[in-house]
């Protein structure tokens, strides 16, 4: 089996951008908190104490953020926040590359009939009014926090699919795939080692702009009370939260407004970078 | 007093290691034609650019252009406003892009008078009317109130020569006026430029690749190369006794109808490698339409022959040769390989088979993939059709395959955009030799290479052909390459089969009057020869609606009262096929 042929070269560019390592690193020192965090810390993220609401950061006691208004340990919730947040990242990019990428390539490549039946589907699912689609879900399946996760995946593959079934139509009728037909090249081979990865640079750019849109989207949900519910918690419901109480205690809204923004930056930077590594023409 | 003066003109683009134009001096004199001949690169384009001031907000600028005493580099807006259009006109190479699509013909032309306060809206008007009429397109009316698209586009390039002319202009600069045009009416448009001239006395600066067009044009030249000037003088002397390597190469590499063939016609009767038998291709259109691009099409290929297919746009000869690959169905007929009739789509041919037919396409930028390395391209085929060949083995067939084409083993490890235009197409030759094909279509191959690379791909397909005993297909709308390359020729038009001929026979004896026309119209790289024959008159007619009988008859000077009625069928020997019901009443022999 040969190797994917662009990887061998992405790998060598990547160790030559500093900007992708580095967010790369700090993306991954935040997930490893994020999942090791209740090991750091004494404080359960459901633990109240009410003699100590509003508590501001102190390494009394090791409330290393402060307290909630329930006297709750702010570094708990914001470790479970990181949690939930980066697992809507990953829940985001992979229905959308796994379900998008393949289902628009799908449709732009055999075109035709087949091309028209699977994007009429994408348009109905567009159709469906956002909210009202995860109010149907909750009354139907009862309150659930994998359905959040469902609701989310179930719009974001929609994007994908088009803008790869666009580009897949461009790039099928492209001499070099007549010229790898002409050589033999099965249909997998051609989808495999032609079309992909001349769509890698779309596709990255889009899962970057996908991952944020959906950490906003769970955080607005959360905010209507559809999204996680307490004592569980996000980065978007910590930052409502500190917003209601942001006068008496700033840190509440801060930090985890920070901690979002961090996360935020760094996959629109990685984005940047792996988009210009996965373009050959790009010079490191 | 020279009209315009140029001297020691640079442009320098930031990060560009060279600059584009390099030390640059030219005059040109009230009435004179001036050619600017060079490759892509040499800065010609850029020169006119600058004499416009259309070059980009990033171009750093030194020298001076000086017209009729203004100085015209880094002059505002509103100075070379006065200029532009009115003193100096301009005709780009594709009138499609330089004509907005969503104005007609005539308020685009009369804004140009009306834009200078030229004169009334009404005159305006009139004088865009004769304008029209002037450049030669019928129903100047009709066109006045046409939109670009609905323009053939030869008859959009007549409007924009005519935009050009209508203010009445000291100088026209036309780049490349006619590289995007079919031969036939490149040989019109030339004409109607010497004609307009001569009339109106205007000078010109023509900027070309083509060494044919500046000798029937021009009567003094410079050569440019890399930015700067390599010669200059007047055209016959340049022609005749070039001082400098560099024009005698450029020179060289012009292609001649009156130069003697690279390829050597075998005596014995050779094996066919291929039968076309009454191929019929035909594409839907809008509105249930059928456009028949390829018309019960017969032809045989040979072993070790090449065949040139030969035609304007719309001919089918594409189409054909898609049909033969198996990248498009026929409706109808068949294409057989060694008496083995072919499945008609490339997907359900056996593999031993599909490795035999291989193509090369036009645009080597397109045909190679951006995401694969030069390695990586060359070896796919191996892969595909020598599974037991082991990684080292084929990297060593690709190192191999690599040097036959003339390219570096250090090339292998690059991307297609690192390469030049030539070292590209010698990746996608060399990606379809290596599974040692035994018919190679080209497609236009050559078309979008300068001179002398293209000479130098030329030489690398004979060579491979003398050695391997390949078949080529080499479909072209450049007369002179087949002359060139060819053992026989085929004449297309309108999907069909005009004549066939051994090269010889076709170029001393053409049989159709297309054909001869068609000789005619290409332009000849020595400033003493005579113009031939009239050009042929009018363009293609419409595939999606042909004329009645000879499809040809509307354009031909030799039409008679059968022609309109009957289409002829291909006649004579199987040496020299004519499709014509006068062939054998017509001399057309040079």
């Amino acid at each position: 089996m040969r190797r994917f042929p662009a990887i061998s070269s992405v790998i060598r560019r990547l160790k030559g951008s500093r900007t992708v390592m580095t967010c790369l690193l700090l993306l991954l020192l935040i997930a490893v908190v994020g999942i090791i965090g209740p090991l750091l810390t004494p404080h359960g993220y459901a633990d109240t104490d009410f003699a100590t609401r509003f508590a501001a950061p102190t390494f009394n006691e090791l409330h290393l953020f402060g307290t909630d208004e329930l006297g709750r340990d702010q570094f708990a919730r914001t470790l479970l926040g990181v949690k939930v947040t980066l697992f809507v990242a990953v829940i985001a990019s992979v229905v959308s590359l796994g379900i998008g990428v393949l289902y628009g390539a799908t449709a732009g490549l055999f075109g035709g009939k087949i091309d028209a039946v699977m994007m009429r589907a994408v348009d109905a699912l567009y159709a469906l009014p956002f909210v009202f689609f995860v109010i149907l879900l909750m009354v139907v399946f009862d309150r659930n926090f994998l359905l959040i996760f469902v609701a989310i995946g179930a719009i974001n593959w929609l994007d994908m699919a088009r803008i790869v079934r666009g580009q897949t139509m461009s790039l099928k009728n492209r001499a070099f795939v007549e010229a790898a037909r002409l050589t033999g090249v099965s249909t997998a081979g051609i989808i495999w080692r032609h079309i992909t990865p001349n769509l890698i640079g779309v596709v990255i750019v889009y899962i970057t702009l996908t991952i944020p849109q959906a950490i906003l989207v769970e955080s607005f949900l959360s905010f209507l009370g559809l999204g996680v519910q307490e004592p569980q918690t996000s980065l978007g419901a910590l930052v409502n939260t500190g917003v209601a109480h942001m006068h008496r205690a700033p840190w509440l809204l801060i930090i985890p407004a920070g901690v979002l923004a961090l996360i935020l930056f760094c996959f629109n930077f990685l984005g940047d970078g792996l988009r210009d590594i996965a373009d050959p023409k790009y010079k490191v | 007093m020279s009209l315009l003066e140029i001297s020691s003109l640079c442009i320098r683009y930031p990060g560009a290691s060279a600059p584009a134009v390099d030390n640059l001096s030219l005059s040109i004199a009230t009435g004179e034609a001036l050619g600017l001949v060079g490759e892509s690169g040499s800065g010609k384009t850029q020169t006119a650019m600058a004499v416009m001031g259309l070059l980009p907000a990033n171009a750093r600028t030194s020298g001076s252009i000086r017209f009729a005493g203004t100085e015209m580099l880094g002059a505002p807006p509103t100075v070379l406003n006065e200029f532009r259009a009115c003193r100096i006109g301009m005709i780009f190479q594709d009138p499609s892009a330089a004509l907005n699509p969503y104005l007609r013909i005539g308020d685009q032309l009369r804004r140009i008078l009306l834009e200078h306060d030229l004169c009334s809206r009404r005159e305006a008007r009139e004088r865009t009317v004769q304008m029209l009429n002037k450049v030669g397109l019928p129903d100047p009316e009709r066109q006045y109130r046409a939109f670009p698209h609905q323009l053939s586009g030869g008859m959009r390039q007549r409007a924009m020569i005519g935009a050009a002319l209508l203010a009445e202009p000291d100088l026209i600069i036309a780049d490349e006026p006619t590289t995007a045009l079919d031969v036939t009416v490149q040989a019109q448009i030339l004409r109607l430029i010497r004609e307009l001239r001569r009339e109106s006395n205007t000078a010109l600066i023509l900027i070309t690749h083509d060494l044919g067009v500046i000798a029937g044009n021009c009567e003094r030249m410079q050569v440019l190369d890399g930015g700067s000037m390599v010669e200059e003088g007047a055209t016959t002397h340049v022609f005749s006794s070039p001082r400098t390597e560099r024009t005698r190469r450029l020179l060289a590499a012009a292609p001649r109808l009156d130069s003697i063939p690279m390829v050597e016609a075998s005596g014995e009767e050779p094996e066919t490698v291929l039968q076309v038998e009454n191929v019929v291709v035909s594409f839907a259109e809008r509105g249930g339409q059928r456009l028949t691009a390829v018309n019960r099409m017969n032809v045989r290929l040979s072993r070790g022959e090449t065949l040139a297919v030969v035609g304007e746009s719309g001919s089918g000869k594409t189409s054909l040769a898609r049909a033969v690959l198996g990248l498009i169905s026929p409706d109808s007929g068949t294409v057989s390989f060694l008496g083995r009739p072919l499945e008609s789509h490339v997907r359900q041919r056996p593999n031993d088979v599909r490795r035999r037919l291989q193509m090369v396409f036009q645009d080597p930028m397109t045909s190679l993939n951006p995401a694969l390395t030069i390695r990586d391209i060359v070896a796919e085929p191996l892969h595909v059709h020598e599974p037991r060949m082991t990684r080292p083995d084929i990297a060593d067939a690709v190192a191999r395959m690599l040097e036959r084409v003339g390219l570096g083993a250090e090339l292998a490890n690059r991307f297609p955009h690192e390469l030049s235009g030539g070292q590209a197409q010698r990746v996608a030759i060399a990606r379809a030799l290596i599974i040692k094909p035994s018919v190679l279509v080209c497609d236009e191959a050559v078309a979008a290479l300068d001179g002398t690379v293209r000479q130098e791909i030329l030489e690398l397909l004979t060579s491979v052909q003398e050695r391997s005993g390949l078949s080529l297909i080499f479909i072209t709308h450049d007369i002179a390459v087949v002359r060139q390359i060819s053992h026989r020729v085929m004449v297309m038009y309108l999907g069909r089969l005009f004549e066939l001929a051994d090269n010889d026979a076709l170029f001393s004896k053409p049989g159709h009057p297309y054909t001869k026309a068609l000789l005619n119209a290409v332009p000849i790289p020595d400033p003493a020869a005579v113009s031939r024959d009239e050009p042929l008159a009018g363009e293609v007619s419409s595939i999606l609606n042909p004329p009645e009988g000879c499809v040809f008859h509307p354009r031909c000077r030799h039409a008679i009262a059968s022609c309109r009625s009957s289409a002829p069928t291909p006649k004579g020997d199987r040496n020299h096929l004519v499709a014509c019901h006068r062939a054998s009443e017509l001399d057309l022999s040079y």
